[in-house]
C-alpha cells in the first residue's frame, strides 16, 4: 500500500490538535458583535479628560461644580475631576458625591451665594438628572461628560479578566483530569475533594491558627496540609484502580461520596469563614494587575504542557491509554504511572479548592458541586478522547474557555439560566460528535 | 471444480474494475475478479497488497470508488453488510464478528430474529444445531462465544453464513490461529461446501494449505492483479514471485552461529496447568525454536521468562548470574526482550506515531533527567527505518495505518535499539507477508551472529524447521521433545511430538 506525505487541511497537526481553538475565537467574535453597546468611561481617565474639556471650552480660571453618584467609581472619577482642574487653575465650587436631591442642595447654596457657574462636570448618569434645568443661574452652564464610545460588554478588560478568573479553578482541576482520561480512566471526586479541601483548610486555620488572626505561616501550612490530603485520597484511588482493578468510574465515585461526606462532618454542615486576609492573596490577590488564579493556571499549563509533551512521564501516559498491554510489556511502570496520574489529579483538585476557598472567603463544604461534570466536559470539548491515548493539555484550556465564555456571553446577553444548560449540553455534545467524526476518518 | 456446464452460465461473482482510495493510499487499483459456483479461489498477496480491502468492498463495509459488483449476471449495490449478506455473501472476518457474551444460536440469528421482538428460542435453537450437524463439527449450543475456542468460534460463523443461505463465503486467514488438526477438519467443511455449489474464498499466507484446498489462485500486489491461474499450473515459486515481484532464492536463508557458552537458561518453571516444569537453555548465537500446539503452553512460557505473568515456581539465569523478573520492566532492564504474538493488542499503541511505539521500550536511554531527547530519538529511529526497510510517509506517521509487515518491523525497531541479550519472538512472522518475512529472517541470522541468545516460537513447522539451531516441543505445558539434529527432521516428526 503506497502512502503519501500530502493530508488533507483538516488532518494537520495543528489543526487536528487545537481546532477547537477556531471555535473559541468564533465564540469570541460572535459575543463581541452580540454585545457591543455604548461605553461611557469611568475613573481617573475619565476626570483628567473632563477637566481638559472644560478648560477648553471655558478657559483656566473655569468654575465648575462637579456632580457625581456615591459609588466607589464615581468618586474616584469626581476625585481625578477636581484635581486636574484645580492643577490647571480653574475653581471647582463644589464637588458633589451622591443623589440629585444632594446636587439640589449644592446649586442653591451656590445660588444663594451668589457664585456663577461656567460648567457642570458629569457623567453619563448625571448629567441626565433634570435637577438642573430648574435654575435659570444655570442655563449657561456648559454640561460636560466624558465622551462615550462604542466597544462590546463582553471584550471590557474587567469582564475578560473576570471569565479568566472564574475558569482559573476549573482549567486547574481540569489538568489532572486531563491526564486521567488520557490514561482511559476518569476521575468524578474532584468536585468534593473541592468541598473538602475547602473545610480542611478552613478549620485547621480556625482551630489551630486563631482564625481571622492566623499567621501567614498557619496558612501556608493549612493549604500544604489540604493538598496532601486530597493527594492521598487520589492515591487511595490509584490504589483501588491498580491493585484491585476496580474500574475508576466506580472507584472515583465511591470517593466523592466520601469526601463530601468527610466535607460536611468536619465542618457540621456549616460555612466557615473565620480566615485571615493573608488567605486571600491567592484567589482575590492581583499580581502586576492580573489577578493571582489566572498566574497560578498558567503557570499550571505551561508545565503541565512540557510533562504531557516533553518528558518519560508524559510519554507513559499517552502509551497507557493508548493500550495499556503493550505499554506494559514495553516496560511501562503502568501501576506506578496510573497511581501518579490520580495523586495528581487530587493534588490539582485541592489546589483549585484552595483558590476557590480564598476567592469565597469561606470554607464550605457546599463548594464544588458538580465540578467534575464541569471540569470533564471541559476535557472533553478540548478535544481529549474518553477512549483514552488522546488529548492535548492547551485543549483542555480551550475547552475550559470556551465553556466559559459561552456561559458569559449568554449571561451578558440575558439569556435565562434554563436555556443557557440546554445549551451548554447541546455544546457538550457537539464537541463528542467531532471527536467521534475525526477517529472515524483515521481509522479505516 | 468449474465444469463447462457452470462456464455457460454467468459466474457467481464477478467483480470488474473494482477501485478504493483511503487519505494518502489507493488501496485498489482497478481489481478484476471471477468466482463459479463451487469454486475455492485462493486470494494470495502480501500484507497491504489489498486482500482486506477487496474483501470487506465484497462484504459491504467499504464502498468502491468505481467499479460493479454482478451476482449471477445481476449488478448488486452492496452498500452495507446486511445488503451483501441480503445478496448472499458471507464474509468470515480474521476478527469475528461475535457477541462474546452470546451464545453460539444467539449470535447466529442476530440481527435477523423473527418474531415480533420476541425471540423464537426453540425454532433457532433447532436450526442451529442442524447447522452443526450439517458442517458436521459439535458446538455446545448454550455456551457464550467468548468462552469457544478460536476454531469452534470459526465453525459459528460458517453456520451463521449459512443460516443467511449465503452462496458465496470469503475466509480471511481461517487457518492463522487454529491447530493443524483444526485446520484438516476445515478443509472438510470446505470441500463439503464446494460440493453443495457453494463459492469460497479463501485467504492465506500458508502456501500449502493453496495447493492443496483451492481450484484457482489469483495474486495481488499494490491494489492491483498481479497474476491468476488454476492451481494445477502454479508453482509455489511463482506464487511467491507474484506476490513479492521480484524472485526469492531460498525461503530459509539460515545461517548456524552457535557457540558453545550457554547464555539463557531456564529451570522448572512452571505456572499452574499452563506450564509445568520448562526447563532449557539457550547458547550464545543460537536460535532455538520452540512450537507445538495452540495452547502447548509455548507463549504462557515466554510470557514467563518475561515477566509478564508471575510463575509459581522456576529460576532464570543470563549468563550465569540468577535473575529475579517480577515485570516486564524488570526483564527489560536485565535484557530480555520480548516480540508479542499479538501485534496489535500488546505489541504497539495503535493510534500513537511509530516514533512513538519504536521509543516506548527506551525511553530512559532517549531521555536526559526525565526529559525526552527529541533530536535524539528521531535520529535513533532513522537510523532503524533505513535499515529495516520500514515504508513509512514520516515519523508521525499513525501505526494503525501500516501493513501487518510494516508494523512488525517497527516492534523490531523498539526492541532492536534496547541491544537486549535475550530476544523472544513470539510467531515474529504471523499475518506478515513473505517479502517481509524474508527480512526477518535475515534479522534473526544477523542476531544470532551477534551471540545474541534467540527463542523463536513458532506453529509454521517449515518455518521452525528451517530457521532453528534446536527445536523444542510442548504439549499441555510440558515440553515433550527436542530435536538436536534439525537438518535431518521431518514436519511429521514435530508433529509426532507436539500430539503425543
Amino acid at each position: 500500500m503506497s502512502t503519501t506525505s500530502s493530508t488533507v487541511w483538516w488532518e494537520r497537526p495543528f489543526i487536528r490538535d487545537y481546532g477547537m481553538l477556531f471555535v473559541l475565537l468564533l465564540l469570541v467574535v460572535v459575543f463581541s458583535f452580540a454585545t457591543l453597546k455604548e461605553q461611557f468611561p469611568i475613573g481617573e481617565d475619565a476626570g483628567k479628560q473632563v477637566a481638559s474639556e472644560i478648560i477648553m471650552q471655558c478657559g483656566a480660571g473655569a468654575r465648575v461644580l462637579v456632580v457625581t453618584r456615591d459609588t466607589a467609581g464615581d468618586v474616584l472619577f469626581a476625585k481625578a475631576t477636581v484635581d486636574a482642574l484645580e492643577k490647571a487653575g480653574a475653581k471647582v465650587l463644589a464637588n458633589v458625591n451622591g443623589a440629585a436631591p444632594d446636587a439640589k442642595q449644592a446649586i442653591e447654596k451656590l445660588i444663594i451665594e451668589g457664585k456663577r457657574i461656567d460648567a457642570i462636570a458629569a457623567n453619563d448618569v448625571t448629567a441626565k438628572w433634570t435637577v438642573y434645568d430648574r435654575y435659570p443661574e444655570l442655563s449657561a452652564a456648559k454640561r460636560v461628560t466624558p465622551k462615550s464610545y462604542r466597544w462590546p460588554d463582553f471584550l471590557k478588560v474587567s469582564n475578560l479578566l473576570g471569565v479568566a478568573n472564574q475558569t482559573a479553578i476549573y482549567a486547574i482541576i481540569a489538568i489532572g483530569m486531563t491526564m486521567v482520561i488520557i490514561t482511559g480512566g476518569i476521575d468524578l471526586s474532584v468536585g468534593s475533594l473541592v468541598a473538602l479541601v475547602s473545610v480542611i483548610v478552613a478549620v485547621f486555620i480556625r482551630d489551630f491558627g486563631g482564625g481571622v488572626n492566623a499567621s501567614i505561616g498557619v496558612v501556608i501550612l493549612a493549604g500544604f496540609i489540604g493538598m496532601t490530603i486530597c493527594a492521598i485520597e487520589g492515591g487511595f484511588s490509584g490504589t483501588m484502580i491498580t491493585l484491585f482493578r476496580i474500574p475508576p468510574f466506580i472507584v472515583t465515585l465511591g470517593e466523592m461520596m466520601m469526601a463530601s461526606g468527610l466535607a460536611y462532618k468536619l465542618s457540621e454542615g456549616r460555612s466557615i469563614p473565620e480566615l485571615p486576609n493573608s488567605f486571600f492573596w491567592l484567589g482575590r490577590g492581583e499580581t502586576y494587575g492580573i489577578p493571582n488564579p489566572i498566574l497560578l493556571m498558567v503557570v499550571l499549563y505551561v508545565i503541565a504542557h512540557i510533562v504531557m509533551s516533553r518528558t518519560v512521564i508524559g510519554r507513559y501516559i499517552y502509551a497507557i491509554g493508548g493500550n495499556q498491554e503493550a505499554a506494559r510489556l514495553s516496560g511501562v511502570p503502568v501501576n506506578r504511572v496510573l497511581m501518579l496520574v490520580y495523586i495528581i489529579s487530587g493534588a490539582l483538585a485541592g489546589l483549585g479548592g484552595i483558590v476557590l476557598t480564598s476567592q469565597l472567603s469561606a470554607g464550605d463544604p457546599k463548594f464544588g458541586l458538580m465540578y467534575e461534570l464541569e471540569v470533564i466536559a471541559a476535557v472533553v470539548v478540548g478535544g481529549t478522547s474518553l477512549m483514552g491515548g488522546q488529548g492535548k493539555i492547551f485543549g483542555t484550556l480551550i475547552g475550559a474557555f470556551i465553556i466559559a465564555v459561552i456561559k458569559n456571553g449568554m449571561n451578558l446577553l440575558g439569556v435565562d439560566p434554563f436555556n443557557q444548560k440546554i445549551v451548554l449540553g447541546a455544546v457538550l455534545m457537539f464537541a463528542v460528535l467531532l471527536d467521534t467524526l475525526k477517529r472515524r476518518r483515521s481509522h479505516r | 471444480m468449474a465444469s463447462p456446464a457452470q462456464l455457460s452460465q454467468p459466474p457467481l461473482l464477478e467483480m470488474r474494475g473494482i477501485e478504493k482510495s483511503f487519505p494518502g493510499v489507493k488501496a485498489l487499483r482497478g481489481v478484476d475478479l471471477t468466482l463459479h459456483r463451487g469454486e475455492v479461489l485462493a486470494l494470495l498477496g502480501e500484507n497491504g497488497a489489498g486482500k482486506s480491502t477487496l474483501i470487506k468492498v465484497l462484504g459491504g463495509a467499504h464502498q468502491p470508488d468505481r467499479g460493479s459488483i454482478k451476482i449471477e449476471g445481476k449488478i448488486v449495490g452492496l452498500s452495507n453488510p446486511m445488503a451483501a449478506n441480503a445478496a448472499g455473501i458471507g464474509v468470515i472476518y480474521q476478527e469475528f464478528n461475535l457477541v462474546p457474551g452470546l451464545c453460539s444460536w444467539e449470535n447466529i440469528f442476530l440481527g435477523r430474529e423473527k418474531g415480533f421482538g420476541f425471540v423464537n428460542r426453540s425454532h433457532e435453537r433447532r436450526r442451529a444445531q442442524e447447522l452443526f450437524e450439517q458442517i458436521g463439527v459439535p458446538i455446545p449450543l448454550d455456551k457464550p462465544c467468548g468462552e469457544l475456542s478460536i476454531a469452534q468460534q470459526q465453525i459459528v460463523e460458517i453456520a451463521k453464513a449459512l443460516a443467511q443461505d449465503a452462496q458465496l463465503i470469503v475466509m480471511d486467514e481461517p487457518s492463522a490461529a487454529i491447530t493443524p488438526q483444526e485446520v484438516r477438519r476445515l478443509f472438510k467443511i470446505i470441500e463439503d461446501l464446494r460440493r453443495r455449489d457453494i463459492g469460497v474464498i479463501y485467504i492465506s499466507h500458508r502456501l500449502d494449505e493453496i495447493f492443496e484446498i483451492a481450484d484457482r489462485v489469483i495474486v495481488l500486489r499494490d491494489g492491483e492483479l498481479a497474476g491468476e491461474d488454476c492451481i494445477k499450473s502454479m508453482t509455489r515459486q511463482r506464487m511467491i514471485e507474484l506476490m513479492v515481484g521480484r524472485t526469492i532464492q531460498n525461503e530459509f536463508p539460515k545461517q548456524s552461529h552457535v557457540k558453545q557458552r550457554i547464555r539463557l537458561k531456564v529451570d522448572n518453571l512452571s505456572r499452574g496447568s499452563a506450564v509445568r516444569n520448562v526447563s532449557f537453555d539457550i547458547r550464545e548465537g543460537e536460535v532455538l525454536g520452540l512450537t507445538g500446539l495452540i495452547g502447548a503452553g509455548r507463549t504462557e512460557t515466554a510470557r514467563l521468562i518475561f515477566g509478564a505473568d508471575r510463575a509459581d515456581a522456576g529460576n532464570i539465569s543470563l549468563d550465569g548470574r540468577k535473575l529475579s523478573i517480577r515485570s516486564p520492566r524488570d526483564a527489560i532492564g536485565s535484557g530480555i526482550c520480548l516480540l508479542t504474538e499479538d501485534r496489535k493488542g500488546q505489541g504497539l499503541v495503535l493510534d500513537a506515531s511509530v516514533r512513538e511505539n519504536f521509543a516506548l521500550a527506551n525511553l530512559r536511554e532517549l531521555s536526559w533527567l526525565g526529559v525526552m531527547r527529541s533530536q535524539l530519538e528521531r535520529d535513533e529511529f532513522a537510523k532503524h527505518i533505513q535499515q529495516l526497510k520500514i515504508k513509512v510517509s514520516d515519523q508521525e506517521q499513525v501505526t494503525r495505518n501500516l501493513s501487518g509487515g510494516n508494523q512488525q518491523k517497527v516492534v523490531l525497531a523498539k526492541w532492536l535499539q534496547q541491544n537486549a541479550e535475550v530476544l523472544i519472538f513470539d510467531e515474529p512472522t504471523r499475518g506478515i507477508d513473505v517479502g517481509a518475512k524474508y527480512e526477518i529472517y535475515l534479522l534473526i541470522n544477523e542476531l544470532a551472529r551477534q551471540g545474541k541468545a534467540i527463542l523463536m516460537i513458532s506453529s509454521e513447522l517449515p518455518e521452525v524447521l528451517g530457521m532453528s539451531d534446536r527445536i523444542l516441543v510442548m504439549h499441555e505445558g510440558r515440553i515433550t521433545g527436542e530435536i538436536r539434529e534439525v537438518a535431518k527432521a521431518t514436519q511429521e516428526q514435530v508433529m509426532e511430538m507436539a500430539v503425543s
